[in-house]
């Protein structure tokens, strides 16, 4: 498979009065065409920062990228400048966002709004851009485009927004898809048919997506791999199979654990006790180890190196040392898994 | 669209007549009478003037025939030029008010929106603080004071324009700046505040993820949704340039609206004071609804819900 999008090592910063936030330490991880990343994580954990450092477009002057590179068809992204940026933004690489009530500009046609993209990157002239945008609005399913296209986003449902936000994104028919919960302010009937959406356009398109999202069920239904971040950092990297069937990280138990499923409705969920550390002084050794009872000495001392369980599996967690205690995932957990096996992963 | 237009027109009317009742009877009130100033009038002379302009009736009286010539568009004669209907005075003074106020509210705010513009750009910078300082500076020092400085600066000391009076163009650039400077600090501060909190949200973002080049966010995407609430504060700008202009002009010497206006109120010159005060509340009322028709029309999200009802 041919890698399209390659993080090494990234870290992020913000600057602020109180001193520096480390939003992001040391992520790495890659991306190849046409598939479906999900990156998963608490609230905080610097999901929406490493998103926003792919597209350039931390806030400035606080966020900066202290160090790592990201490579885009092998060019390293954090060498451009903002103009370059502007060329692949967009074009090569494009977002969707969570709140879809404000990621429209309220007093532009909506029509025009999808054109800009298309008159930027493809140089299409004005009737051109219009019929494609009709055509876009089309294939993420408004209905009447023609008449959709010269409204205003006022006149649109939180649904209908966000497929027009998603026409957006697709206009120029990105190579990288960047979705930042962009189901979370929908209503669950209106969040299956976003999701189903997507599905349907990556197979259409072929274009590689990285989804975020805290709904693990979700992860279930639309990933291939999935990364899961803690305090900054991925602290577990694999095939949805490997997260769901065989988690190594006690967070990732955690999460599962946290997870409400059918069968387990009438089960206690299980809750990661604490929370996550300030990242304006994070912790040293293993960020995660006050919440976590499978917590070993070295963890307050070392921070733990991503361990290699199979050749597409990591998991950053002492346990996975050969001189670890052998030590199984609590039982609510190992039921979990067991659900998710039965269920065979969904579709 | 048009009945709601006439609705309003109608609601203009009623506030008109409720203005010109309380105007009447305030003025009544003022001390004085429009005789004050002719000592030499003999009683009897005194008598014969009060009864020529209906003086000696009640104030009920009084009111009523004021009200019947008002509804017949007479304004009254004045007592101040004898024989002179205020409509004629109005009317010979209402084009260098208009020109000095339309030139200040032109000016003001597309300077204020430019300072604030650059403020918010660059938003805590330098230029940032040079533009609020300014803008602080325009709202709080009274425009007399900064008349006066104009005078003494460009007139007295450079001489490059005249000190008052009314003429050419050259006549009307200190009063027009003075009067300006409110309206510009008031719309530096407001597009300020309003673009910084434009440029923070989401849907730029989006238009920054699009590809959009900085001056596309800044005039395409965020100017517009920035200068809609502007609307807002020409209301507040209007009455400020009308109290402005009768300090103004009176400082500048123009026979203007405001000028007349501070005149009149010297002498007891009771239709003038009637008029000038009906004049500058129509003014007010038209430019409420003229800015409640433009919100309508520059902000989709009340032009659909005006036009569906
Ligand atoms: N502009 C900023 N200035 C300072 N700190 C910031 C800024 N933006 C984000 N952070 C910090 O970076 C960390 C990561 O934030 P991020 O938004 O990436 O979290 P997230 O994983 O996306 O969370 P959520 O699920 O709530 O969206 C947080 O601790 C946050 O406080
Ligand atoms: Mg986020």
């Amino acid at each position: 498979m041919s890698k399209l999008l390659e993080v090494k090592d990234l870290a992020v910063s913000f600057n602020t009065y109180n001193g520096e936030v480390q939003a992001v330490r040391g992520v790495s991880f890659d991306l190849n065409k046409g598939e479906t990343l999900a990156i998963v994580g608490e609230s905080g954990s610097g999901k929406s920062v490493t998103t926003s450092a792919l597209m350039g477009l931390l806030p400035k002057p606080q966020g900066v990228i202290k160090s790592g590179e990201i490579l885009f068809e092998g060019e390293d992204l954090v060498k451009k400048s903002n103009k370059e940026m502007q060329k692949i933004r967009g074009k090569d690489m494009s977002m969707v966002f969570q709140d879809p009530m404000s990621s429209l500009n309220p007093t532009m046609k909506v029509g025009n709004q999808i054109m800009e993209g298309l008159i930027k990157h493809q140089n299409m002239n004005r009737s051109d851009a219009r019929k494609k945008a009709i055509e876009l609005l089309d294939q993420v399913g408004i209905p009447n485009p023609e008449i959709r296209i010269n409204q205003y986003p006022h006149q649109f449902s939180g649904g209908m927004r966000q497929r027009v936000v998603i026409a957006i994104a697709l206009a120029c028919n990105p190579k990288v898809l960047i979705a930042d919960e962009p189901t979370t302010a929908l209503d669950v009937t209106i969040q299956a048919q976003i999701l189903e959406l997507m599905k349907n356009i990556q197979k259409e398109t072929d274009s590689a997506i990285i989804f975020i999202t805290h709904d693990l069920g979700v992860v279930a239904n639309v990933a291939d791999r999935v990364a899961v971040m803690y305090a900054g950092k991925v602290v577990e990297y694999g095939t949805v199979d490997d997260i769901f069937y065989n988690p190594k990280h006690p967070y990732t138990w955690g999460l599962l654990g946290s997870m409400p499923t059918l069968d387990n409705a009438d089960e206690e969920l299980y809750a990661i006790p604490g929370s996550p550390p300030d990242m304006l002084n994070p912790p040293k050794g293993d960020a995660f180890a006050p919440r976590n009872k499978f917590a070993l000495e070295i963890d307050a001392v070392m921070e733990p190196p991503m361990f290699k369980v199979t050749d597409t599996h990591y998991a950053a967690t002492w346990l996975l040392h050969e001189d670890a205690p052998k030590i199984e995932p609590p039982e609510s957990v190992k039921k979990r898994m067991q659900g998710f096996a039965n269920s065979g992963g969904d579709q | 669209m048009v009945r709601y237009i006439l609705r309003r027109v109608m609601y203009m009317l009623v506030t008109l007549f409720i203005i010109a009742t309380l105007s009447f009877f305030l003025m009544k009130m003022l001390p004085g009478s429009p005789l004050n100033a002719e000592d030499k009038l003999s009683e009897q002379q005194q008598a014969i003037v009060l009864e020529k302009y209906g003086l000696n009736d009640p104030v009920p009286v009084q009111y009523v025939k004021y009200i019947g010539g008002l509804l017949q568009g007479d304004l009254g004669i004045s007592f101040a030029f004898s024989n002179t209907p205020v409509t004629d005075i109005l009317m010979d003074r209402i084009g260098p008010s208009a020109q000095l106020g339309a030139q200040a509210l032109v000016v003001g705010t597309i300077l204020g929106v430019l300072l604030g513009l650059i403020a918010a750009i660059s938003h805590n910078g330098f230029l940032d603080y040079t533009s609020t300082v300014i803008a602080v500076l325009g709202t709080s020092i009274p425009n007399f004071v900064f008349a006066g400085l104009l005078q003494f600066v460009f007139a007295a000391q450079l001489e490059w324009f005249p000190v008052a009076l009314w003429g050419d163009f050259k006549h009307t650039i200190l009063p027009t700046i003075a009067l300006m400077i409110f309206p510009m600090a008031t719309a530096a501060r407001f597009v300020r505040t309003e673009m910084v909190e434009v440029l923070g949200s989401n849907f730029i973002t989006t238009a920054r993820a699009k590809g959009v080049s900085e001056p596309g966010i800044v005039f395409k995407h965020g100017l517009r949704n920035a200068l809609i609430p502007l609307v807002t504060v020409i209301g507040p700008m209007a009455v400020s340039l009308m109290t402005g202009s009768m300090v103004i002009e009176q400082i500048f010497a123009i026979p203007g609206i405001g000028e007349q206006f501070v005149n009149s109120v010297m002498v007891n010159d009771y239709p003038t004071i009637m008029g000038t005060t009906l004049l500058f509340a129509a003014l007010f009322i038209t430019i409420i609804l003229i800015i409640d028709l433009l919100y309508g029309l520059i902000d989709p999200r009340i032009r659909i819900s005006g036009g569906d009802s």
